[in-house]
């Protein structure tokens, strides 16, 4: 148990650091559009995620509509359902009900990432070392980055712009170097995300990601299907 | 508008995408197709939101293309995910060192 919770606190240690940078620029992003050091970092602790945080603060900052606000957390954070049903199929017998309704809190692209690359069962105690180590990063770095501002040489704070998006890479190729399958699917998604980015670009972001992983999965589970016993 | 209503707005529906499938979905998945496609979609999600958005992440696109190959080559070697993704971040900032 309480060695599941540090394995857990051990594995969030990078994606800590990440959020670290990201949620940095995050609160830099919140001041510039009117909101305070507390209502950002509040914002952080509440949410959880980076992409429909910042389109949250644009729509508080243009004053838009509350419906629109759900209509566009949805779309943007849907994909956290399908990595939710995902995961839900390698939870260890632990995961009692108020342990889901619980650790749900804390699925981000980068801890479902972590937990899915795990070989044996997810259990809560190692679920949570991850969250609380993550939400730490995540909103310290919010807290700092709106209370000190661009204090950081941009040539640093733009250097980490790539931080994230190099884990994800860590995450994705070793397997598609070993699969043939795991490679095209990742192929696949990549270029349909590409064709979202530079001709159907009426699609926003949010939309271009799900469109882009559902197709490729879909058609990767078509043609290679996993072999029974696989997990 | 008041600002608490924004905020709850925005959280309540994040975590509701999240704890309403996490919560209900106890069953083991029986459909291969199903199966295979829960298999595949962490890597489609995380390349698709990698690429293109990885070459506009450092504000230049050199510099990013350059992070962009440290990651591939260091992680194609399997080093952990920290060193990857520090190295991506050292090597663009780097780059931009010597471009300017």
């Amino acid at each position: 148990m309480a060695k599941d919770f540090t394995r857990g606190m051990a594995h969030g240690i990078p994606i800590a650091l990440g959020y670290l940078s990201v949620s940095f620029g995050f609160g830099i992003k919140a001041v510039q559009a009117g909101l305070t050091t507390l209502t950002a970092t509040i914002i952080s602790a509440l949410n959880l995620t980076s992409a429909g945080q910042a389109a949250g603060v644009d729509i508080i900052a243009a004053g838009g509509t509350l419906i629109e606000m759900a209509l566009v957390q949805l779309t943007i954070n849907i994909r956290y359902s399908l990595m939710a049903i995902s995961l839900s199929q390698k939870l260890d017998n632990k995961f009692t009900l108020p342990h889901r309704i619980a650790a749900s809190y804390g699925i981000t692209d980068e801890i479902f990432a972590v937990c899915s690359a795990q070989k044996e069962p997810v259990t809560p105690a190692y679920m949570y070392g991850m969250i609380l180590i993550a939400f730490a990063g995540w909103v310290s770095g919010t807290a700092l980055g709106s209370a000190a501002g661009e204090l950081l040489p941009a040539s640093i704070s733009s250097a980490m712009g790539i931080v994230l998006y190099g884990m994800f890479l860590a995450i994705i190729v070793p397997p598609a170097r070993k699969s043939v399958s795991v490679l095209a699917v990742v192929s696949a998604a990549a270029g349909i995300s590409v064709l979202f980015r530079f001709v159907l670009t009426e699609v926003s972001s949010g939309f271009a990601v799900i469109i882009s992983a559902i197709i490729a999965a879909a058609v990767g589970a078509l043609l290679f299907p996993v072999k029974e016993d696989t997990e | 508008m008041s600002i608490v209503l924004y905020i709850a707005v925005m959280a309540g529906v994040t975590y509701l995408v999240r704890a309403i499938p996490f919560a209900f979905f106890s069953k083991k998945i029986k459909s291969r197709f199903f199966r295979s496609f829960l298999y595949y979609i962490p890597y489609a999600v995380l390349s698709a939101m990698t690429i293109p958005a990885i070459f506009y992440s450092t504000g230049s696109i050199i510099t990013a293309v350059i992070g962009t190959v440290a990651a591939l080559v260091l992680s194609y070697f399997g080093l952990p995910l920290i060193v990857v993704a520090l190295a991506a971040s050292a090597a663009a900032y780097i780059a931009g060192l010597i471009i300017k």
